[in-house]
């Protein structure tokens, strides 16, 4: 007779799952298993992004893989006793994740493999379609990979919806060699790809949970991009608010290294690439593309004048092509199934799908990718379930502390960059934060005027002391003091703010302040 | 004949005393980093991991090692939040005080936190044990309020009681 077999059981290792407990979990597992005889290989995957039912644990038996949760440490031992780890019955079961019908009405592309394989594991990766994507762009010519990228319609995901594939041809097109010396002479690439990793805006963690859950989808767009453009060196500029993200990433470039996908002949095709992870030090005007590129050179992050643009005079003056984090993981789908598989998904100018985070006052947070076209109703209330609080939806924030406070009566704008900026608002990063009828809108005003002012780079002056000077009308409005003049000075404020800030956080920041005075009065009017 | 080039830091300035644990820990950031492009921002990382904070001390033999003058340096390591220059209490606890958190209580958590610890963001309670620090999203925005504890501990869903409990288990653990 032979031994059984081992059996894999999988328990997140996203910093959501494990801030709710994952790892005692996995440890009450694996140590149970231990104690009964019984082989089970605990994997750390992604989460699938149903924070409601995490720690999620799948195990893989013969009928495919059966998900139980939420599940607590306590509950290990009445799950082996349900012998779970054959799909036994058990009040946790929830039957295949698939067929869930939160998880069924994704269309699933950039997280196809998030929460399914293990992150770190290449293997595992090219075993669900992995490195498609890089082969077919090995190859093609430069040209026609950018094509491909224009093609599919993707645009930047990093909040200004900036077509991708015309950045990156802007960098192919670009000399290699620019005229004028480096400011540092360590310098060792003519080009540079950037990922944009720092992920600031409240309401996201799309960019955490791929680098997670699929950290090697986000090495091979930007390894794509690279052999597109002509780069061999790559940056990603991580936030340094996300210790496991940063584990994770370190460890699949490692082994990508290992495995030939990184490296100084990617595939045995003759070109490099290079890849290494940089840590943001808590600065959210970081996120803003040029002052990224300073903090990277090792500089104070503060916003350059455009012209020239990062495509020009990027990185260490070198042209430089620069992604959001879900940007650069779109591409491998877009080159191994092709432009238009992609573009087929989503409505008008907005091409493909977004992974739309669920954030805040809603009973089923998380993850779920979808098709442009959406509306924020549908998510609010069929995906998300209504307020977690029980208590009506009264205020919902999109895209970030820049973005506008929608009310009820704009929640049937459709997920869309254009239908967004039509009502005055803003996809952004694709962050959705629910507020029950216990928030104060003057409250929401004033923080957004605090943050403005706490994360300024100081580099303009209506930014940086806009900002205070904001904080400080607002509670003048809020202790009756000369209202009506205090309310027209605010107005005044965010018009300056808005046409005379260097970048959009001076810019965008009057968003969520007129919004909120614009469709919540009420709560300006004094008490 | 040509002049010797003036060096960027007075040498009075950059021979501070150093502990033997702050130049080791200096010695350590720069052997591991001091040859790659953007240098300083790993250097500040590997001296804070290791030190808990930057001292002020060690701006001098950073400036030097990459030519650059101690007042850039001094610019970089203030303009970032997460680099402190003073040691901090034996637990740093930061606490997200951004929108998505907001819509789950992290308002009254924040001011349930400072109550009971006597003590402002950026400042440490007078036995030393906590420092506690504001925090602008974790990416937990779906299980809010968030709290990290040290370096990677993160807490979902914390109430006013979850975080005493946390307070108390990290005052006996030290
Ligand atoms: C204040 C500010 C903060 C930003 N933060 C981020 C961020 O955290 N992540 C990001 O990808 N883009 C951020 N952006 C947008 C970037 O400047 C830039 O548009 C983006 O990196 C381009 O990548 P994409 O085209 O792939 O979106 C921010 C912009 C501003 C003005
Ligand atoms: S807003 Fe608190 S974790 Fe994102």
């Amino acid at each position: 007779m032979s031994a059984s077999p081992r059996i894999t059981v999988y328990v997140p290792r996203d910093a959501t799952a494990l801030a709710l407990g994952a790892d005692a979990v996995a440890q009450a597992i694996a140590e149970t298993a231990q104690r009964r005889g019984i082989e089970v290989a605990v994997v750390r995957n992604g989460s699938r992004g149903m924070f409601w039912l995490e720690p999620l644990v799948e195990v893989a038996t013969a009928q495919g893989r059966v998900a139980y949760g939420p599940v607590a440490a306590a509950d290990v031992a009445g799950l082996f006793e349900a012998d779970f780890l054959h799909g036994g019955a058990h009040a946790l079961r929830l039957g295949a994740v698939e067929e869930l019908p939160w998880f069924r009405q994704q269309q699933r592309l950039c997280f196809a493999r998030a929460g399914v394989i293990d992150p770190l594991s290449v293997e595992d990766y090219l075993a669900h379609g992995g490195y498609r994507g890089l082969r077919n762009a090995l190859a093609m010519s430069g040209t026609d990979v950018v094509q491909a990228v224009t093609d599919s319609g993707l645009r930047g995901r990093g909040g200004a919806a900036f077509p991708t594939g015309i950045k990156w041809k802007t960098v192919l097109d670009a000399p290699a060699e620019v005229d004028s010396p480096t400011p540092d002479p360590r310098s060792r690439s003519s080009k540079y790809i950037v990922c944009n990793a720092d992920e600031g805006d409240s309401g996201t963690f799309s960019d955490r949970m791929l680098m997670e859950g699929d950290p090697l989808c986000l090495i091979e767009g930007m390894t794509i991009a690279g052999v597109a453009v002509g780069a061999r060196q790559g940056y990603i500029y991580l936030r340094s608010e996300y210790p496991h993200a940063h584990r994770a990433l370190e460890a699949a470039i490692a082994n990508a290294y290992e495995a030939g996908y990184l490296g100084a002949n990617l595939l045995g095709s003759g070109k490099r690439f290079d890849l290494e992870v940089r840590l943001g030090a808590g600065a959210y005007i970081c996120g803003e593309e040029t002052s990224l590129l300073d903090s990277l050179e090792g500089k104070r992050g503060q916003v350059r004048f455009k012209p020239p643009l990062p495509a020009i005079k990027g990185l260490f003056g070198r042209p430089t092509v620069i992604n959001n984090v879900i940007s650069f993981a779109s591409v491998p789908i877009i080159l191994d199934r092709g432009a238009q598989f992609y573009r087929d998904y989503g409505i008008g100018r907005s091409r493909g799908t977004l992974p739309i985070q669920l954030a805040g006052n809603l009973k089923r947070t998380g993850l779920v990718e979808k098709a442009f076209g959406v509306t924020l109703r549908e998510l609010l209330y069929d995906v998300g379930g209504g307020s977690y609080s029980g208590r009506p939806i009264r205020a919902v924030q999109v895209g970030g502390p820049l973005g506008a406070y929608l009310p009820e009566s704009q929640f049937d704008t459709a997920l869309d960059y254009e239908a967004f900026a039509s009502v005055g608002a803003m996809l952004g990063h694709g962050g959705i934060v629910a507020f029950d009828d216990t928030v104060d809108m003057l409250d929401q005003a004033r923080y957004a005027m605090e943050f403005c002012a706490v994360e300024s780079c100081g580099k303009c002056t209506p930014c940086r002391i806009g900002s205070t000077r904001g904080v400080e009308v607002i509670d003048r409005i809020r202790a009756n003091v000369d209202r009506a003049a205090n309310l027209a000075l605010l107005d005044d404020l965010c018009q300056t703010m808005r046409h005379g800030s260097l970048c959009a956080l001076g810019g965008l920041t009057p968003d969520p302040v007129v919004s909120a005075l614009k469709h919540f009065s009420e709560d300006f009017a004094g008490r | 004949m040509a002049a010797t080039p003036l060096p960027l830091n007075p040498p009075s300035r950059r021979s501070a005393d150093l502990a033997p644990e702050q130049a080791r820990a200096v010695a350590a950031a720069l052997d591991a980093h001091r040859d790659a492009p953007g240098a300083l921002l790993p250097i500040l990382h590997a001296v804070q991991d290791r030190l808990g904070y930057v001292p002020p001390e060690t701006l001098a033999s950073i400036a030097d090692a990459l030519n650059l003058t101690r007042a850039e340096v001094y610019g970089v390591v203030t303009f970032y939040p997460h680099f402190r220059r003073t040691p901090p209490g034996r637990r740093v606890m930061q606490l997200c005080r951004a929108e998505a958190c907001q819509a789950l209580g992290a308002r009254a958590l924040e001011a349930h936190a400072k109550r009971t610890l006597g003590i402002d963001f950026h400042q440490t309670t007078a036995d030393g044990a906590i420092t506690l620090e504001p925090v602008y999203c974790l990416g937990n925005c779906g299980c809010g309020p968030s709290l990290l504890v040290g370096r990677d501990e993160l807490h979902a869903r914390v109430t006013p009681e979850a975080f005493d409990a946390l307070v108390a288990a990290a005052r006996t653990a030290l």
